[in-house]
C-alpha cells in the first residue's frame, strides 16, 4: 500500500522531489486561469458589483482552512492509531499553513463585509466559527513550540486536534444558534445551487488552485520537518558521543 | 479594466492574500536554507547520518 | 462508589481545602472579576441586570481556568500521578474522580456564590435562579473540557497561560448555552428548557470526551 511505502523518510524525500516540480507548475497554472477568469472573464453581480471578486479568494481560503483542519485530524489519527512515523510531521507542518488561510478568510471576509455591510466585522455565525478555528489552529502552533520532544509534542498536538475535531461541529452548531438569537439572519447568501455558471468556473478553478498550493506547501513544509529532525537526532547523537557516560545509547530517532 | 466604486478593497484583499501566501513560501524556504546548512554544518565536523541516503542497507 | 474511588474524591478534596490549596482563590477571583466589570462598563443598574448572567458565566469561566493548572501537576510534582498510572484502576475513571473532587472544592462555591454576586449585578429573583441552575449543570463541563488542557499542559513548567488558550475555544459552546438559557428565563425568545437542555447535554458528553481525551494525554506524558 502506497501509504506505507512512505512511511520512510528518505523514501518520501525523493517521493517529493520527483512530485514538487509538477504540482507547483500545475498550480501556478491554474492560479494563472483562475486569476484571469475571475477579473476578465466573470461578470460583475447584480447585487455585489464588482466586490464579487473577493470571493475568488474568499471562498477558497474557507474552503481550505476547513480541509487542512481534516487533514491535520487524519494526521492525528495516524500519529495515534497507526502511529504512521510521518503523520505528526504532517500535522506539525499543516498548522501554520492552515492558520495562514483563516487569515486570509477572515481578511478576505472582513474587506468583503465594509463595503457589503458598512461595517469591517460583523459577529456573523460563519466569520464567528472562522475566527475560532483561528484562536484553535494558534493554540495548536503554541502547543507544538513549547514541547521540546518531538514525539511527545506530536502526541499532546494529536489529542488536542481530535478533540477540537469532535468540537468544531459543536461549536459551529451554538455559534449558529446564538447567532440566530441575537440577529434575524439577514445577511447576503453567497451559498445555495443556484450560483450562476460564469461565477462557479473560476471559483472552482481558483478553489483546485488553492488546494495544489497548500499541497505544495505543505509538502515542502514536511520536508523542512523531517530535516529539522534530522539535525536534531545529529545533534543529540554528537552530545552523548561528547559525552563520557552511556555513549552511543541514544538512537538517532528520524 | 474598471473595478468600480470599492476596488480598493478588492485589490487590497487580492494584496493581502499574495503578502500572506509570499510569507508563507518565504518561510518554507528560508526554513529549508537553513536545516541544510545545520546538516553541512554538522557534516564538517565528522557527524553524519549512520545510514546512507538510500535508507534500504544499514551501515553503523 | 467502590472504596478506592471514595478514597481518591476525598483525598483530593481534602487537598484542595486546607491550607496550601487553592479552593477559596477561585471564589476571591469570581468577586473581583464582578466587581471590576461595573468600573468598566458603569454602574448603570439596567445595563447591569442585562448584561448580569453574561458576567457571572464569564467570570466563572475565568475563575475554573484560573484553578485548572493545578488539577494534575501537583500530582506529578510528587510522583503520585505516576502511582496512580500504574495502579491498575482504569485511568479514565481516575480523571473523573479527580475533577468532581476539584469541582466540588472550586466550581461548587463558584455556584454558591452566584446569587450573592447576583444582588450586585442587580438580577431579579428569576434570573438569578436561571443563572445558578446554570452554572449548576454548565460548569462541571467547564472543568471536564479543562481536564484535557490540563493533562496536554502537565508537563510544562509554565502552562497554566497555554492551558487558558487551549480550553477557551473549547468551552465556547457551554458559555454560549448557558447565558441563552439563563437569558431564556427572563426575556423568552425561546423557553427556558431548550438550551438549558442542551446545555445539560454538553456536560454530558464532557464527561465522556473529557476523561478519555485527557486520560489519553496523562498516558502519553508519562512515557
Amino acid at each position: 500500500m502506497a501509504f506505507w511505502d512512505y512511511a520512510n523518510p528518505t523514501r518520501f524525500l525523493r517521493f517529493v522531489q520527483v512530485v514538487l516540480p509538477w504540482l507547483t507548475g500545475l498550480c501556478l497554472l491554474l492560479f494563472a486561469v483562475g486569476l484571469y477568469m475571475s477579473f476578465f472573464v466573470a461578470p460583475e453581480d447584480y447585487q455585489q458589483g464588482d466586490t464579487v471578486r473577493i470571493m475568488y479568494i474568499h471562498v477558497p481560503a474557507a474552503w481550505l482552512c476547513m480541509m487542512c483542519y481534516s487533514v491535520m485530524t487524519l494526521s492525528s489519527i495516524g500519529t495515534l492509531v497507526w502511529k504512521h512515523p510521518l503523520a505528526d510531521v504532517s500535522a506539525k507542518s499543516a498548522a501554520p499553513i492552515g492558520a495562514a488561510f483563516t487569515f486570509m478568510a477572515l481578511v478576505t471576509g472582513s474587506l468583503w463585509g465594509k463595503p457589503m455591510w458598512g461595517t469591517y466585522w460583523v459577529w456573523d455565525a460563519r466569520l464567528t466559527s472562522v475566527l475560532v478555528l483561528f484562536i484553535m489552529y494558534l493554540g495548536l502552533m503554541t502547543l507544538w513550540r513549547t514541547m521540546e520532544d518531538p514525539i511527545k509534542a506530536g502526541k499532546a498536538a494529536a489529542v488536542l486536534t481530535l478533540v477540537g475535531a469532535l468540537n468544531l461541529p459543536i461549536i459551529k452548531f451554538s455559534v449558529d444558534w446564538w447567532n440566530t438569537l441575537h440577529q434575524p439572519a439577514s445577511v447576503m447568501r453567497f451559498d445555495g445551487p443556484t450560483i450562476h455558471p460564469d461565477i462557479l468556473w473560476p471559483l472552482l478553478v481558483m478553489a483546485v488552485a488553492f488546494t495544489l498550493m497548500f499541497f505544495v506547501l505543505h509538502l515542502m513544509a514536511m520536508r523542512n520537518e523531517i530535516l529539522r529532525r534530522r539535525v536534531r537526532a545529529l545533534r543529540m547523537r554528537a552530545a552523548s558521543a561528547a559525552q563520557p557516560g552511556p555513549a552511543g545509547a541514544a538512537q538517532p530517532a528520524e | 479594466m474598471d473595478l468600480g466604486p470599492h476596488a480598493g478593497f478588492i485589490l487590497a484583499s487580492y494584496g493581502l492574500c499574495l503578502l500572506t501566501v509570499l510569507v508563507l513560501i518565504a518561510w518554507v524556504r528560508l526554513d529549508k536554507v537553513a536545516q541544510e546548512k545545520a546538516l553541512n554544518d554538522l557534516a564538517d565536523q565528522g557527524i553524519k547520518r549512520a545510514r546512507p541516503e538510500d535508507g534500504s542497507t544499514q551501515v553503523s | 462508589m467502590t472504596g478506592w474511588a471514595m478514597a481518591l474524591f476525598q483525598r483530593d478534596l481534602r487537598l484542595s481545602v486546607r491550607v496550601g490549596g487553592s479552593a477559596l482563590v477561585g471564589v476571591l477571583f469570581f468577586l473581583a472579576v464582578v466587581t471590576v466589570i461595573p468600573f468598566g462598563v458603569g454602574p448603570d443598574l439596567n445595563l447591569l441586570a442585562r448584561i448580569g448572567p453574561a458576567i457571572l458565566w464569564i467570570g466563572a469561566l475565568l475563575a475554573t481556568l484560573l484553578g485548572l493548572d493545578r488539577l494534575f501537576q501537583a500530582d506529578r510534582d510528587d510522583g503520585t500521578l505516576d502511582l496512580m498510572l500504574m495502579a491498575g484502576r482504569p485511568l479514565e475513571l481516575v480523571v473523573l474522580i479527580k475533577c468532581l473532587a476539584h469541582w466540588t472544592a472550586t466550581g461548587l462555591p463558584l455556584v454558591v456564590a452566584a446569587p450573592v454576586l447576583g444582588i450586585f449585578l442587580n438580577l431579579d429573583p428569576v434570573s438569578m435562579a436561571a443563572v445558578t441552575a446554570t452554572l449548576l449543570v454548565g460548569t462541571p463541563a467547564l472543568t471536564l473540557i479543562g481536564a484535557i488542557g490540563a493533562s496536554l499542559t502537565v508537563s510544562l513548567r509554565r502552562g497554566g497561560l497555554l492551558l487558558a488558550v487551549l480550553v477557551v475555544p473549547l468551552a465556547i459552546p457551554v458559555l454560549i448555552f448557558g447565558v441563552s438559557s439563563a437569558d431564556a428565563a427572563i426575556r423568552d425568545p425561546v423557553p427556558f428548557l431548550t438550551p438549558f437542555l442542551i446545555l445539560c447535554a454538553l456536560s454530558l458528553i464532557a464527561a465522556v470526551v473529557g476523561p478519555i481525551a485527557s486520560a489519553t494525554a496523562l498516558r502519553f506524558a508519562s512515557d
